[in-house]
């Protein structure tokens, strides 16, 4: 009794993702694009070292040159400066958000999939969550605890903590859903009865043998996650809700140049321009790594 | 089905008293004062009397009772007096904004109009679209119309309104100034030319608005289209010798229609309120420019009935999209 199979190592299951991943080109160019992005605005103001505050008010309204590649605001601020700061706390609140969102929605779907008598409860939340009209009541968070949050903890770090709380409470529901459900099917499986049947306590359960099952689905919705979040900061930026003025963000900065749209159309581009690539980039990498989690989709 | 109606009606109402209550404890919390804006001269005393008329020196709870009582009662049989010329509310006290003092259902009256002409247009042209691309797409898998339109809609579904609303107005506006960027609602239609007017102020926004449309619904056509034209009643009618069109067109579009068309039900309250970013675009004074100025104004009863009116249509349609679901699908049964 030979068993050939089993003279050569096994593949693991990531490296059967990767390879998956790596045939679809436009999560590809997604997930390129994307880090491109990150290190433009995290690494770029070590190379352009303009201070995106600096008001250099003779210098104001200026086209694309030399001096400033992208020109410069009513102010006379750098446009490439402000644009990277701005993406910093863009990207920054987005996967915060991101982050908390999942922490949250994990953690319900983990829960109510695993304790039945808890199923029924959490569920009607989420249900309930769902039917809250969410950018509104976003809008009225926002705007009625700014006040209070930027006079404990400073405008700027009071600010990022609500919008990033804000964000986080009203984007989990998905998660929780998609979650619930895999840990429901997963609870039925034999490694769970073996699991059990050795004495593995239910934390451990969870942690060891549950959690590492459902990192796909989580994994599908940080990357939607993190498109979801930057397009919602930038709407209450855009809405006058966001972080203060003098604060930019890309959400922001669209805001400002609105105002000059009649003078400096081509002001508006820039930060629309990078909200739309992130979000894009975002999307095809979460619609890649969907497929490449599905094993149905890899037999083909 | 009808059992099942009834049962999703009685069960509707805990959640929207639950809503309710959500939204008054958030703006109950707020540390805002509706006071705020008054003068530091004015004395103590007519301060006291002004939060008295207002409702606001009773406690919580009973302001919440008498929110529900004038919201679900007064406001029912206003309206009834209205259409029947009857008089059920006598000189009951509605629903009062702080900001106008005349009551809120009489301005969200005022206001309905403009974002159902310019959101309603958009979802049917946006439809209207999606369906034929979805239908291609699927149709031909794979090939360069299809391609392209995942990409149109990856585009659709990344680029928020606020940056495409801009984007038009900059090329359609500034640029090539074909269509006014802010649109006039005091504008009436009267003959052919106002009419013309009217549909050039509505271009733009329902463009950026039915771009978002297209991109979601097209994808859902499309998902359901490839799950039917794989099914072993497509082999069968092309067996029969039934013309390619008619087993497109007739067999495998009905089926697909099912789960697209719940899904239109469930997108109908959503862009109500994504229209409220556009309505800000482009100057639109309907709900949502309502109700960002009502936040902006501390005016709080004014945000809470529409508020609370957004998610009465979310919990009605999620009602409308399940109940199409099993009447269109005979082998879903929910008794």
């Amino acid at each position: 009794m030979t068993e050939p199979a089993l003279t050569s190592t096994p593949r693991s299951q990531w490296r059967d993702v990767w390879d998956q991943f790596k045939r679809h080109r436009g999560a590809m160019v997604g997930a390129g694009l994307f880090l491109l992005i990150i290190a433009t605005v995290f690494l770029g103001p070590y190379l352009w070292t303009i201070d995106p505050t600096y008001i250099d008010i003779r210098a104001r309204d200026q086209g694309p040159g030399w001096a400033h590649p992208l020109g410069t605001d009513q102010l006379g601020r750098d446009t490439l400066a402000r644009m990277m700061a701005g993406g910093r706390t863009s990207i920054a609140v987005g996967l915060t958000a991101m982050l908390l969102a999942l922490g949250v929605g994990g953690f319900i779907g983990v829960i109510a999939g695993f304790f039945r008598r808890l199923d029924g409860p959490l569920m009607r939340l989420t249900d309930l969550f769902l039917s809250l009209p969410l950018l509104p009541l976003l809008l009225v968070m926002v705007m009625l605890f700014r006040e209070q949050l930027s006079q404990s903890f400073g405008p700027e770090t009071g600010i990022f903590i609500l919008i990033v709380c804000a964000i986080g409470l009203t984007s989990w529901m998905p998660t929780a859903r998609i979650v619930r459900s895999d840990v429901l099917a997963l609870k039925e499986r034999e490694f769970i009865l073996a699991a059990r049947s050795v004495g593995t306590t239910n934390a451990g359960l969870i942690t060891r043998h549950i959690l590492p099952n459902v990192l796909s689905p989580i994994m599908v919705s940080a990357t939607l996650g993190i498109a979801n979040a930057i397009i919602t900061e930038s709407a209450l930026s855009f809405l006058g809700l966001g972080f203060p003025p003098d604060f930019p963000t890309w959400g922001r900065l669209l805001n400002d140049a609105t105002v000059y749209i009649q003078d400096y159309p081509e002001r508006v581009f820039w930060p629309g321009l990078a909200i739309s690539l992130t979000v894009l980039s975002a999307n095809y990498m979460g619609d890649g790594l969907r497929d490449a989690l599905d094993p149905r989709a890899r037999s083909k | 089905m009808l059992t099942y109606t009834i049962r999703r009606l009685v069960l509707s109402i805990p959640t929207l008293l639950f809503i309710a209550l959500v939204i008054f404890l958030l703006l109950e919390l707020a540390p805002g004062d509706p006071m705020a804006q008054v003068p530091l001269s004015v004395p103590d005393e007519v301060k006291a009397q002004m939060r008295e008329a207002l409702g606001l020196d009773q406690p919580s709870h009973i302001r919440f009772g008498k929110w529900l009582w004038q919201f679900f009662v007064v406001e029912p049989s206003v309206w009834i007096d209205a259409t029947f010329g009857s008089d059920i509310a006598g000189d009951k006290h509605r629903v009062i904004s702080w900001q106008t003092r005349s009551p809120v259902m009489d301005i969200v009256v005022q206001r309905l109009p403009q974002t159902l002409w310019v959101v309603g247009m958009s979802y049917v042209v946006g439809i209207l679209i999606a369906l034929p691309i979805g239908i291609y797409s699927a149709y031909r898998q794979y090939s360069v119309f299809d391609q392209l339109g995942t990409f149109v809609t990856m585009v659709g579904y990344s680029v928020p309104p606020f940056f495409s609303g801009v984007l038009v107005i900059v090329i359609f506006s500034v640029q090539l100034g074909w269509f006014p960027s802010i649109y006039d609602t005091t504008h009436e239609v009267v003959d052919w030319d106002s009419f013309v007017i009217q549909l050039r102020q509505m271009v733009m926004p329902v463009m950026v608005l039915a771009l978002q449309t297209t991109a979601q619904i097209s994808r859902y056509m499309r998902a359901s289209m490839l799950d039917n034209l794989n099914q072993d009643y497509v082999r069968t009618a092309r067996a029969k010798g039934l013309r390619e069109s008619s087993v497109v067109m007739v067999h495998v579009l009905r089926n697909s229609m099912i789960p697209v068309i719940t899904v239109i039900a469930l997108g109908v309250p959503q862009i109500f309120g994504g229209a409220i970013i556009t309505e800000q675009i482009f100057g639109v004074n309907g709900l949502g420019q309502l109700l960002i100025t009502a936040i902006q104004a501390n005016d709080l009863p004014m945000v809470q009935t529409v508020t609370f009116m957004l998610a009465v249509l979310i919990v009605g349609f999620n009602i409308i999209a399940d109940l199409l679901y099993g009447w269109l699908d005979p082998r879903i049964s929910y008794d």
